[in-house]
This record gives C-alpha cells, sequence and structure tokens, in this order.
C-alpha cells in the first residue's frame, strides 16, 4: 500500500533507491550529500546490500562500478569537490558501459565554495564530466517527492542504457522536508538487468554496430568478459591505433545509444505553455519559485509558461525550440551565472529578446525578483 | 591440432603473442601467476582480474577471466567493489610500482588496512616503462631514469614495509629470476584469506637497465643472483653488507586480523537483528 511520509530530499533519495533496487552503495562523507551515506549505511546491510566507505572519491566511483560488473546496482553521491574527483572514473563506466547512479548534491560556488549554500553551478560539469566526447544522462528533480520518484527512473536509465546516469539535487532541496506519496512496490516500473542466454563461448560484451546496447553479464555468472577504458571493439579489447574506422564507430557508438532512445530518455514539465509570450527555461527546485511568480505575473494579465527539462541532459531541445518559436521572449532563471541562459540561446532566434534571471548568493530565488523580472521583460 | 597444453585454458591465445619488449620480466610473472592459479584450483568463472594502467597492467588482457583494465591507480579500487558486491569471486589485482603505490597508493594501503580479500601482485621494475622510463616511488636513490637525468634523489618506497605497516596480512616479495619461488609465493598469497600483496620484483631491460646501463635483459637477470639475498639469510648480514641488496621472502603472515566482507557479513546479521 502507498504510504504518506514526511522526509528530506536526501532520505526520499535514499529510500527510493533502495526501491529502485539499489544493493551497493560506495561514498566518502562530503556536504551537502552526507545524509545519503549515512542512511545507506543503515539501511543497506537489512537488505543484504553492502555500503562502503571509501577512501577518497575516486575510490568510490570506482567501487560502484566494480560493484555494478560484480551484478548489484550501485549509487554514489557526492557534491562538487568530490564531483570532480569523480569525473575519472565515470569517464570509465562510460566507456566501458557499465550503468551506475552518481548524484551530485549542488553546493554554491567553484572549488569548496560554500558547502552548505544551495546552488546549480554543475549544470555544465555534470554535461562535460569526463573528458573526451561520451554520453550523458542527467535528471533533476524539483521537490522531495519527483526525488523519490527520479531516482528510480535514473537506475532505471542507467540499467535500459548500460551506462553512468547523473542525478542533480542541490542543498536545499537534499536538506528540506516535504510530505511524499510513497508508491506502492507494485506501482513502480523497476528494470533488472537483463543476463546473457547465448552460449557463453559466443558472448560478445559490446555490440559497436548498431549502437547495441547487450545485456552484461554479472562477473562470476560464467560469462567471462573484459573491458578496457580504451577504445575498444563488441570483444571489449583495444582495436588496433591504425583502425580509424572502429575509433570514430566505438565513439559515436556511446553517443548514438542515447541519441537513439532519446524519446524514452527525455521527460519535462510545462507549465501555463500554451498562450505563452513569455517562456521561462528552469531546472529544480528554483523552478517551484518561477511558477509562483508566473501565477503572480498572470493575475495581471501577463502570458507567462515554464518549460522544466526533469531530464536536464539530454536537453529536451527539440520541444523547447517549438515553445520558444511561439513566444516572444525568453527567460532563464537558474542559481548559477547562466548556464542555462547559454542553452536556450541555442533554440532562440536571433532577435528574440534573452532575460537571464541568474544569482550564486547561496539562497534560492525567490519568487518577487523573478516577479519583476518577467514584468520588466513584457 | 595441436596438442592442448594445461595452461592453454588460462589465455586468450588470438591475444597473444604480448605486446611486452623481448626481455621484459611482466611475462614471468605472468605465467607464475597462471600456475599458480592451476596448482590452487581457482575456477576461470570465478577469477576476476583487474589492472591498472602500465606495461604490467596489460596481463589482464592475455588472461580468459573476467577482467577490468581500468584507469591509472584505481584497479584497488574497482577491486574492492567487485569482492564486496560478490565474496565469492577470486580477485586478482596486476598492477606495477607506479600504478600501486603512487598514483594508487591511497588505494592501496587503505586495502591493506580493511584486510579485504584481494590478492595484490604488483611487478616492481623500478620505473615506469610505459610512459617511456620515468622515475616511479620504487625507484633507487641515485638511479638514472629520463626524469632524474642528474640521477634520483627521492627515497624509495619498500612495498612490503608499506603494504606491512598498512595492514596487509600476507606480504612477500619475490623475484622473476626464481620463477619457483615467484610461483609458490604467488599460490600462498591466492591461498591466503585477506589482503595479499607479493612485490614481484622485475626487469625492464627496454628503459631502467638501458639508462642504468645494466647491460642486456640476461644480464640483468644474472644480476639479480648478486643482489638478491633471502629473508633468513638477510637476517644474519649487517647493514652495511645489505646495501644495495634486495631482501625477498615472506615478511608478514598473520592470521589475527579478521577479513573485511567476513566482518561485513557479520555486521549485516548483526543490522538484520541477528546476533
Ligand atoms: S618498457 Fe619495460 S616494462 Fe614495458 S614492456 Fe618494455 S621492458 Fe617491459
Amino acid at each position: 500500500m502507498a504510504e504518506y511520509k514526511i522526509m528530506t530530499g536526501n532520505e526520499a533519495l535514499t529510500h527510493g533507491a533502495i526501491a529502485a533496487g539499489m544493493r551497493f552503495f560506495a561514498g566518502y562523507p562530503i556536504t551537502p550529500a552526507t545524509e545519503i551515506a549515512e542512511l545507506s549505511s543503515e539501511l543497506l546491510p537489512k537488505v543484504d546490500g553492502t555500503y562502503m566507505q571509501m577512501e577518497d572519491e575516486l575510490a568510490a566511483a570506482a567501487a560502484i562500478l566494480g560493484a555494478s560488473a560484480a551484478g548489484k546496482k550501485a549509487m554514489t553521491a557526492t557534491s562538487g569537490p568530490g564531483f570532480t574527483l569523480m569525473h575519472e572514473n565515470v569517464g570509465y563506466g562510460m566507456a566501458t558501459e557499465i550503468p551506475c547512479v552518481v548524484v551530485d548534491v549542488m553546493r554554491q560556488g567553484p572549488c569548496q565554495g560554500v558547502a552548505t549554500l544551495p546552488a546549480q553551478g554543475d549544470f555544465m560539469a555534470v554535461k562535460w564530466a569526463a573528458h573526451g566526447d561520451h554520453p550523458v544522462i542527467a535528471i533533476a528533480p524539483s521537490s522531495v517527492a519527483e526525488t523519490y520518484t527520479e531516482i528510480i527512473r535514473a537506475f532505471n536509465l542507467s540499467e535500459k542504457y548500460r551506462t553512468p546516469v547523473f542525478f542533480v539535487s542541490d542543498a536545499t532541496l537534499a536538506h528540506m522536508s516535504e510530505k511524499i506519496r510513497i508508491p506502492d512496490a507494485s506501482e513502480l516500473e523497476i528494470v533488472e538487468r537483463p543476463q546473457p542466454t547465448c552460449d557463453p563461448d559466443e558472448y560478445l560484451p559490446f555490440n559497436m554496430e548498431d549502437n547495441g546496447i547487450v545485456p552484461m553479464a554479472n562477473f562470476g555468472s560464467g560469462y567471462r568478459w573484459f573491458a578496457s577504458g580504451l577504445i575498444h571493439d563488441d570483444t571489449g579489447f583495444p582495436v588496433k591505433t591504425g583502425n580509424t574506422v572502429a575509433i570514430e564507430g566505438a565513439s559515436r557508438h556511446l553517443l548514438g545509444k542515447i541519441e537513439d532512445n532519446i524519446e524514452d530518455i527525455q521527460k519535462w514539465e510545462e507549465y501555463k505553455c500554451d498562450d505563452a509570450e513569455i517562456l521561462i527555461l528552469s531546472v529544480g527546485l528554483v523552478s517551484r519559485s518561477v511558477k509562483t511568480a508566473i501565477d503572480a505575473a498572470r493575475e495581471e494579465g501577463i502570458k507567462v509558461g515554464l518549460f522544466r527539462p526533469i531530464t536536464l541532459w539530454p536537453f529536451p531541445g527539440k520541444r523547447f525550440a517549438e515553445l520558444t518559436a511561439k513566444a516572444k521572449t525568453v527567460m532563464t532563471c537558474e542559481m548559477n551565472l547562466g548556464q542555462l541562459s547559454e542553452i536556450a540561446a541555442q533554440y532562440t532566434d536571433r532577435d528574440q529578446k534573452i532575460v537571464a534571471i541568474t544569482q550564486s548568493d547561496g539562497t534560492v530565488i525567490q519568487a518577487k525578483k523573478i516577479l519583476n523580472a518577467i514584468k520588466e521583460a513584457k | 591440432m595441436s596438442e592442448q597444453h594445461v595452461y592453454d585454458k588460462y589465455f586468450r591465445a588470438d591475444k597473444l603473442k604480448t605486446m611486452w619488449c623481448p626481455g621484459c620480466g611482466n611475462g614471468i610473472v605472468l605465467q607464475s601467476l597462471v600456475r599458480a592459479l592451476e596448482e590452487t584450483g581457482t575456477p576461470l568463472e570465478k577469477t576476476v582480474v583487474i589492472s591498472g594502467i602500465g606495461c604490467s597492467s596489460r596481463a589482464v588482457n592475455y588472461l580468459n577471466t573476467c577482467a577490468l583494465h581500468t584507469n591509472h591507480g584505481r584497479a584497488i579500487a574497482f577491486a574492492t567493489g567487485v569482492k564486496m558486491a560478490n565474496p565469492d569471486l577470486k580477485v586478482v589485482v596486476i598492477t606495477g610500482d607506479g600504478d600501486c603505490t603512487s598514483i594508487g597508493g591511497n588505494h592501496f594501503i587503505h586495502a591493506c588496512r580493511r584486510n579485504i580479500d584481494i590478492t595484490v601482485v604488483c611487478i616492481n621494475n623500478n620505473n615506469y616503462g610505459m610512459t617511456g622510463g620515468q622515475y616511479s616511488p620504487t625507484t633507487p636513490t641515485g638511479a638514472m631514469t629520463k626524469t632524474t637525468v642528474y640521477g634520483n634523489i627521492d627515497t624509495p618506497f619498500d612495498i612490503c614495509d608499506l603494504a606491512g605497516a598498512a595492514g596487509a596480512t600476507y606480504v612477500a616479495r619475490s623475484l622473476t629470476y626464481n620463477p619457483v619461488h615467484l610461483k609458490n609465493t604467488l599460490k600462498k598469497a591466492l591461498d591466503h584469506k585477506g589482503l595479499s600483496v607479493v612485490d614481484a620484483m622485475s626487469d625492464c631491460p627496454s628503459l631502467f637497465g638501458r639508462l642504468n646501463r645494466l647491460g642486456d635483459a640476461p644480464t640483468m637477470m644474472k644480476r639479480w643472483a648478486e643482489i638478491a639475498v633471502p629473508l633468513a639469510k638477510a637476517k644474519t648480514m649487517t647493514e652495511e653488507e645489505l646495501a644495495g641488496k634486495v631482501v625477498y621472502g615472506e615478511f608478514t603472515d598473520r592470521k589475527d586480523r579478521p577479513e573485511y566482507t567476513e566482518n561485513y557479513a557479520a555486521l549485516r546479521l548483526k543490522a538484520q537483528g541477528g546476533k
């Protein structure tokens, strides 16, 4: 039976992850993500799962990939400074197509910033995490309830498309409490990892040819496979450096498998967009301030709407472009110095007005500030 | 068809021959490991080998087990995840002196501290081979490398001292010069429950050997007859007599520390309300 509970974002995230089948968590303490590690350390052993506190974030990202290869759904959670350290091994997960979920509870600033305060400065760090061209799926919830349901979707996408999936929250969403509905297990769609059924001697762990996604055999299941962070072919072994066709093919495969399934991966919310002359692009918790401002502006007769990507990356640009085509003005509202505004610019006309509401003072942007900006932009 | 050799099943025939230079010690360590796996009866299906980056780490390419060729220094951290997720697996890390004790040093000491049941085989050739012969944390003081052209001023790590002090419960040094000893040492390491470390002294004739004018591969190999000293004998020697020597043998073989996956299994029982 579904239940109603009051919990914080970090609590909902942990419970949701376990409902999704997470049985391995490796992490390293960092504000404002620590509660996810704490709760995981308490809950996972109760469900025959494992919590590992690693020596650093490099090790945490490595350990979840090892655990995933051995058959467990695995996650880590961190914030900016730790996220930066994780890029290296998350890149390995992308290249070797090992599923896992990486949570970034964003905090203010570059470097250490302000550890306890929220921000959205990692949107682009998430998009470009790890060097080289690589696939990226990132999900950004706007409420505690959505944190619960969307972390489950993050695990599902990770398993379906054999790739690390990012989940971006922020310090305020992580620590605020809301009443949420916890769905009954029977209501949840949980993607279990398929296992190969072919002859073990014929098993190939990858399929570059058709952007294919081969079931990843659990280590120890009798299917022996090899993975390398080097550019490889279907066998997992490095391609010869002269084989430019295979090198290009393997690189395109990683992006291609996401592109091929973009409709299943992308998700967004449209709020009062139908007749919107002003369209606001906003992501995460701050989008709720945007909604409040929109309601107030509409009372004054201003036709304004919100476009909120829930899948932040790959950015739902096709739909956003359809909506911007109908709008006179495009606004962005984000808790950083202008990252979504650069994205918005790609989907607007040369003479279309773009108004960027940015803020990086460690607080959530208030509706009043947004309302004033809407009035000015009109 | 040619006759099957007992060790054939361990190798991916299509990946051979190896990428290693003639005279490189990596092959001797690899074949000693395969012999040890055979003699310990470790099933291939349940064996996972994990490596980082470097000439030595390429060893996993040739083994017919599940294998991860991971990022530089990170093999032990990946291995920790594999072992914790499925303690029934036999997890072996193949690494080098730079991979294990420089970029991966933190993971190494923490795995020792946890005493998790992983076997770490460190092929120690005193330099970075793959990048062309730069100095590593085990390069002897005074030695020449591409980044110590005036002689190395650093003091090297003794990997066995490091591992033992960090809590590893089986620590031994062996050498490619004595493959039987190496095989037997690897066997003990594989059979040991807990974190086992084998510091496998090896030669890189192409770089370290050439840069230090140690002669060709056979000459380098013969050199071990002069510099390698068994632990028992070393105990009878003075510090002066031991200068420039490499002491090999078993340095640690403890049974008094609990193994990490077993400890975690006990924690689970406690969490689930058992004793
Ligand atoms: S460079 Fe040195 S370590 Fe690398 S394969 Fe050649 S001899 Fe071996």
